[in-house]
């Protein structure tokens, strides 16, 4: 660590930092028990994904994977717009948001 | 400075997902992936990704999660509640997910060809990307805006109230 104050970070440390968000991610997923927050997990799983991304754009100077973080920003919006729709009619179909009590597909 | 950088904002996005983790009620973890998204827009700037960077923002941290906020308020999702869940996936869940990260740490550190950021390196502008975008990729790009019309349709369909219910019904509620 006698680099801390030098000009350059390796790209492997921010490979590493999307890979930490991914996991997270899926332990957010696996251990919450709310509907909305299992939704979040999901969405700190494809940030996780697209500061890979961009460190790979980064790496291999190509343009093309940064717009492929702009079409995966684009349908986490459209997920996000359904699933929060979908998570509103299952709340009012069942009124709760415990993930365990939703358990049926049919309403 | 980079690393510095690098080494506060890569924290603050860490901290913001163990705290999304560890917060019980719905808003708080929300508020925690806003610091998440923000520190990620930060990190997006030192690569060099500087649309990214503002879209990151204004998408991300700006319109998914407001919406976000909004759905929390509006259903008024109070502190979840623990359950233990099932013992078997406990089990397999956790190491599962520790595997995952092992995995993929393990070829991240193998890949011996991963060069260095600097803040010196160029950046690239809106100029270069909207050049790929609208001259190589313009069918995708279009594609994506009909996807976010269904969207917009979907969520309209799905949300809207008295969705479900015999017609004189949402007539009436429609009526009001």
């Amino acid at each position: 660590m006698n680099a801390l104050f030098s000009q350059e970070v390796p790209l492997i440390f921010y490979l590493l930092l999307s890979a930490a968000l991914f996991a997270l991610g899926i332990v957010g997923f696996l251990i919450k028990r709310n509907l909305i927050t299992v939704f979040m997990s999901i969405e700190l799983m494809l940030n996780g994904v697209n500061l890979s991304f961009v460190t790979f754009a980064h790496q291999w100077h190509a343009v093309k994977g940064q717009i492929f973080v702009f079409f995966v920003m684009m349908v986490a919006a459209a997920e996000a717009a359904v699933g929060l729709a979908i998570i509103i009619a299952v709340f009012r179909a069942r009124a709760t948001l415990a993930v365990d009590r939703i358990d049926l597909m049919k309403l | 400075m980079h690393l510095i950088l690098f080494f506060l904002f890569a924290g603050f996005c860490l901290a913001g997902a163990i705290n999304l983790l560890l917060q019980s009620h719905p808003i708080n973890s929300a508020l925690s992936l806003i610091v998440v998204m923000t520190s990620l827009a930060v990190l997006y700037l030192l690569l060099g990704a500087e649309f990214l960077a503002a879209a990151q923002i204004i998408v991300y941290a700006g319109a998914i999660m407001v919406l976000f906020t909004f759905v929390v308020m509006l259903l008024n999702a109070g502190r979840e509640e623990r359950t233990m869940g099932s013992r078997t996936w406990r089990a397999v869940g956790f190491p599962a997910v520790v595997a995952i990260f092992a995995v993929l740490a393990t070829v991240i550190l193998h890949t011996r060809q991963m060069g260095v950021a600097a803040l010196s390196d160029g950046i690239t502008t809106v100029d270069d990307l909207s050049r790929v975008l609208f001259h190589e990729l313009l069918l995708p790009f279009e594609v994506t805006s009909v996807l976010i019309l269904i969207a917009i349709l979907g969520a309209v369909a799905l949300a809207r109230h008295g969705h479900g219910e015999p017609d004189g019904e949402s007539e009436r509620t429609v009526g009001k």
